[in-house]
């Protein structure tokens, strides 16, 4: 079949979407306060996590090989991958929700910036650089 | 790659500053690992009214942001974000300054109007901030003082000498950041 260029118009037009939508089961965002840049995550290694693992998406899966071995942050995840945040936070969910990860909130919410996690952040980059 | 499995605490600090200031330039030289980028998704109006509601139309574009990673500890690491400071990226400064521990401005002393908009980000979302000047070499050097009073800057605002090509000049400019935290927590 020959192709116009009204038809290629539509291709590109469409095509971005469809992945997307097939990437994530048509699953909405989290929200904003989940899966933050710095929230941490891991593979469980849960033993009934095998069998969930064979059914997930070729994404899904990029992401369970990238985390398999330790922790990285969501940023780093999406950062591997090559995958939108908005989509690597989607298939967090989904697979914390399978169990197959766990995700590791970065500073527990009650707790507010103190001045304890401030002195031991200036007392890294000084080990770090020297001062 | 991956962090220590004991690390429990995770920060961030942004790196931030108008087009072509150094934010990137910045991250490479600090990070521990090869900086990475997220793609992320903002709206934002584009160019005019739809008529007929009389509300701005809304786009969505995909923003690349990049980012390094400091090992602090065995259960601390710290990450750096280059955040832009242009108006329309405000969506990700919500998300991004949400606990976040403050933000190194850096400065072009030959472009420092284009600074105000990013001060006025910082200020509007409370983030603490240090001002690091970066002088591209050729250009004119300008005191830091006079920086300072161009850019309308309060006393206690610590403003330092940055060379963001440079590893320890810029990790300079964030221990003076992270005192001046220390300072404005008592
Ligand atoms: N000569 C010189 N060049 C610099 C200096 N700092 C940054 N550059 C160069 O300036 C250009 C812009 O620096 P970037 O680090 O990409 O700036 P940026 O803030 O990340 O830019 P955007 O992300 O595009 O807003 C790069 O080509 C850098 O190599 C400097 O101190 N001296
Ligand atoms: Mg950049």
């Amino acid at each position: 079949m020959p192709e116009g260029p009204g038809q290629d118009e539509e291709l590109e037009l469409t095509s971005p979407l469809v992945p997307l939508f097939v990437i994530t089961n048509g699953r909405a965002l989290p929200p904003d306060h989940e899966y933050e840049h710095t929230t941490l995550v891991t593979a469980t290694g849960a033993e009934n996590g095998q069998v969930a693992a064979r059914t997930l998406s070729p994404e899904a899966g990029q992401v369970m090989d990238l985390v398999a071995d330790g922790f990285l942050s969501v940023a780093e995840v999406a950062g591997h991958t090559h995958l939108p945040l908005g989509v690597v936070r989607i298939l967090l969910a989904q697979l914390e929700e399978d169990s197959l990860i766990l995700a590791r909130t970065p500073i527990p919410r009650a707790e507010r910036v103190d001045r304890e996690l401030v002195s031991a952040v200036l007392e890294g980059l000084k080990n770090r650089f020297g001062a | 790659m991956y962090l220590d499995p004991d690390v429990s605490h995770a920060v961030k600090i942004l790196i931030v500053g108008h087009f072509g200031v150094g934010k990137t330039t910045c991250i490479g030289s600090l990070s521990e690992i090869e900086p990475l980028r997220t793609e992320e998704e903002i709206t934002e109006a584009s160019v005019g009214f739809d008529d007929l509601s009389g509300t701005p139309d809304k786009t969505t574009t995909t923003v690349a942001m990049d980012f390094g990673r400091l090992t602090l500890s065995d259960t601390l690491v710290l990450y750096l974000f280059g955040t832009p400071g242009q108006e329309r990226f405000k969506e990700m400064w919500e998300e991004l300054s949400r606990g976040a521990l403050g933000a190194l401005v850096l400065v072009d002393p030959e472009r420092l109007h284009e600074s105000f908009p990013v001060l006025d980000l910082v200020e509007r979302f409370g983030l603490t901030y240090a001002i690091a000047v970066n002088h591209f070499e050729g250009t004119t050097h300008y005191p830091l003082d006079e920086v300072r009073e161009a850019l309308n800057l309060t006393d206690e605002t610590p403003v330092v000498e940055c060379d963001v090509r440079d590893e320890n000049s810029s990790a300079q400019a964030l221990i003076t950041l992270v005192k001046h935290l220390m300072s404005q927590l008592g």
